[in-house]
């Protein structure tokens, strides 16, 4: 684990490793603690864990600054953690309480803060895309200089709508970076099963549109990437494309029967490549932190997790007449 | 046998005797289909029968179209009815209107099967019913079963028609006949007469529909999962009704239920879908327009609310077998 080479390694400071190492343990506790309020009937329908990805939103929110958007599919808790949202409201939609982002009636998939500039959490498999660029157009109309991360997965890259917002997106310049979330499976189909492109990036050549791929696996080559893609799209140079390598652990969905693929694929990118593990072992064999430290940020994270599970199972369901507001027509 | 081997059992049967048929979507080959309509068929039938897609609904779709105008019958799958919004354009402008704009020179014999409605606490963009965009867009036909044993009947009948069909499959139940008593334990297709399922092929005609329960005091009106909520309603109500299960919502199967509702002189319609424009503002105008002289009391709609499907409170959107009993309640009421 510790032979593997990020870059600027040497740079790193121990205020930054321990940082990603907080964000991205709060998730996979998160994603861990709300995969057994589910198993317990505490959550019900749908909800898709972040586990394994962990790397992903967390280095790129560390290349954001205040007035940066985001906006991803339904695969989004890991997306509402690290931009700053309470774990308490997130784990109450999740519950469909009346403490949760959306007061209940949206859901694990359908969350927003205009607070943190989360623009959701969408449940229909690339429809957030073209609403992407859409915000990065208010924000270049406006005069400032955000950015807008727009995440999709391996799945929607194969979306047409994705396409089209890529000819629009480099037409009017627009500062917005797709995120590709290259889990590497969309829902049971494998990206060569789905794809014969070489590679999902690359595809944004077509359209005039610079991009990368990254080692999503590693936060400090996703960090390193957002800082070169946002400074692009910051200049007015236009859109950009990351295509992150990333791994999902967990199914799909919690209905996952997982039988395209073997356990053993698992278990080696769990052995091999976790991200979390990544920046334990530099902490450690770097002398920043002791097993003591991180235990003690284990305990931090464990209660906020806690104390979130006991906020989703304590808020009241909402009340019946909460399904007719926000109604027009 | 249950709703999805009935379906899977269909699909078998008309890959087996039709080499024109293909069967494709997402997750439909290889991984057997989300909710395992199409397990086993690409082992079966071979990865030129039965393969996947990328998520494109709309390339999907389209494709298919292009397929069954040179003379295919594909038979694809929407993960879920509401993942096709996508595809709408390709459905309305390019299936429905192949045969008309083409003077009967082409016509477009596919099926797109999409998993359809609630109960299944799938929120907003899992739970909807959207049969009545469909049943307003002239040129398709659309299928509702209700069990396993219509559900392949249809299906192969879908398969053979000549136009295409969208054949809507209530995923609440595709493993049993739930009747909206969230609290209580389904009972399994095993243990219901309609999931006898007989083996090889047979069809139902579609634009037939069948009655249910019979009855003298009012009419229910009912498809999919609201034909079972509408047994049980009327069961536990004590309510005299006789209930029709459409199966078929376009072509309609008028003549069943305007003898029914000239008999019993009262109406309430069933479905999941939001009430405004929903298809039971058809069913209610075509039964006053038919049955005005026979009606004793206006006809009622129990439907889903006209909000977004909720995440929580969602057996309080649910037209559930309360409601519906209480709707009946006050057809009868009127004197």
């Amino acid at each position: 684990m510790a032979t593997r080479k990020s870059p600027e390694k040497s740079n790193i400071s121990k205020d930054e490793l321990l940082h990603y190492y907080r964000e991205m343990l709060l998730i996979r506790r998160f994603e861990e603690k709300a995969g057994q309020l589910y198993g317990m009937g505490l959550i019900g329908g749908f909800c898709h864990l972040y586990i394994g990805q962990e790397a992903v939103v967390v280095g790129l929110e560390a290349a954001a600054k205040e007035g940066d958007k985001r906006i991803t599919s339904y695969r989004d808790h890991g997306h509402m953690l690290a931009c700053g949202m309470d774990p308490k409201g997130v784990m109450a939609e999740l519950t469909g309480r009346e403490g949760g982002y959306s007061r209940g009636k949206g859901g694990s998939m359908h969350m927003f803060s205009k607070e943190k500039h989360f623009y959701g959490g969408h449940g229909i498999v690339g429809a957030q895309v073209p609403l992407g660029a859409g915000l990065a157009f208010a924000d270049k109309y406006m005069g400032n200089d955000n950015v807008t991360f727009t995440y999709f997965g391996d799945g929607a890259a194969n979306q047409g709508q994705v396409y089209e917002t890529y000819n629009m997106a480099e037409l009017w310049n627009l500062p917005v970076i797709f995120v590709i979330e290259n889990n590497q499976y969309a829902m049971g189909t494998s990206v060569k099963r789905s794809t014969k492109s070489p590679s999902l990036w690359e595809r944004g050549a077509a359209y005039g549109i610079k991009g990368e791929a990254v080692d999503g696996m590693d936060v400090l080559a996703v960090k390193a990437a957002g800082e070169k893609a946002v400074a692009f799209c910051r200049a007015g140079e236009g859109p950009y494309i990351l295509e992150m390598n990333t791994y999902r652990y967990r199914g799909h969905s919690m209905s996952d029967p997982a039988k395209y693929r073997t356990r053993e694929e698992v278990q080696k990118m769990r052995d091999e490549k976790d991200a979390i593990e990544h920046v334990r072992d530099l902490l450690l064999q770097g002398g920043h932190a002791t097993d003591d430290d991180l235990k003690a940020i284990d305990k931090d994270i464990k209660a906020i997790v806690n104390e979130s599970a006991e906020f989703a199972k304590e808020s009241p369901e909402p009340a019946l007449s909460e399904l007719w507001t926000d109604i027009y027509a | 046998m249950t709703m999805i081997e009935a379906i899977r059992d269909a699909l078998d049967v008309a890959l087996a005797q039709d080499p024109e048929v293909t069967v494709f979507g997402q997750d439909v080959g290889f991984f057997g289909g989300v909710f395992r309509c199409t397990a086993g068929l690409q082992k079966k039938h071979g990865e030129t029968r039965c393969f996947d897609t990328p998520i494109s609904e709309l390339g999907i779709v389209g494709a298919a179209i292009g397929m069954a105008s040179y003379g295919l019958k594909p038979v694809v799958e929407i993960q879920f009815a509401d993942y096709m919004y996508p595809a709408y354009d390709q459905i309305v402008s390019e299936a429905a209107r192949l045969r008309f704009r083409s003077a009967g020179e082409f016509t477009c014999p596919m099926v797109i099967r999409m998993p359809t409605g609630g109960g299944i606490f799938g929120a907003q963009t899992h739970s909807q019913s959207p049969e009545a965009l469909f049943t307003h867009v002239a040129g398709l036909k659309t299928v509702v079963p209700s069990n396993p044993h219509d559900a392949k009947g249809l299906l192969l009948a879908a398969i053979a028609d000549p136009d295409p069909v969208i054949f809507l499959e209530p995923k609440r139940i595709y493993n049993g006949p739930f009747d909206g008593h969230h609290n209580r334990p389904v009972t399994a297709w095993r243990s219901h007469p309609l999931g006898e399922v007989p083996e090889g092929p047979y069809t139902l005609p579609l634009g037939q529909a069948v009655i249910r329960r019979e009855g003298a005091a009012l009419t229910v009106l009912a498809y999919g999962t609201m034909v079972h909520v509408a047994l049980a309603a009327v069961q536990e109500g004590g309510i005299d009704a006789e209930v029709i299960d459409l199966r078929t919502l376009l072509p309609l199967d008028l003549e069943t239920i305007t003898t029914s509702v000239r008999k019993t002189r009262r109406c309430v319609v069933l479905h999941e879908a939001t009430l405004t424009s929903g298809f039971g503002a058809e069913l209610a105008a075509l039964v006053q327009a038919e049955c005005f002289w026979h009606l004793e009391a206006p006809v009622e709609r129990v439907t889903g609310w006209d909000t977004p499907y909720p995440h929580t409170n969602e057996w309080d959107y649910f037209p559930g077998p309360a409601r519906v009993a209480a709707a009946c309640h006050r057809v009868l009421e009127v004197k």
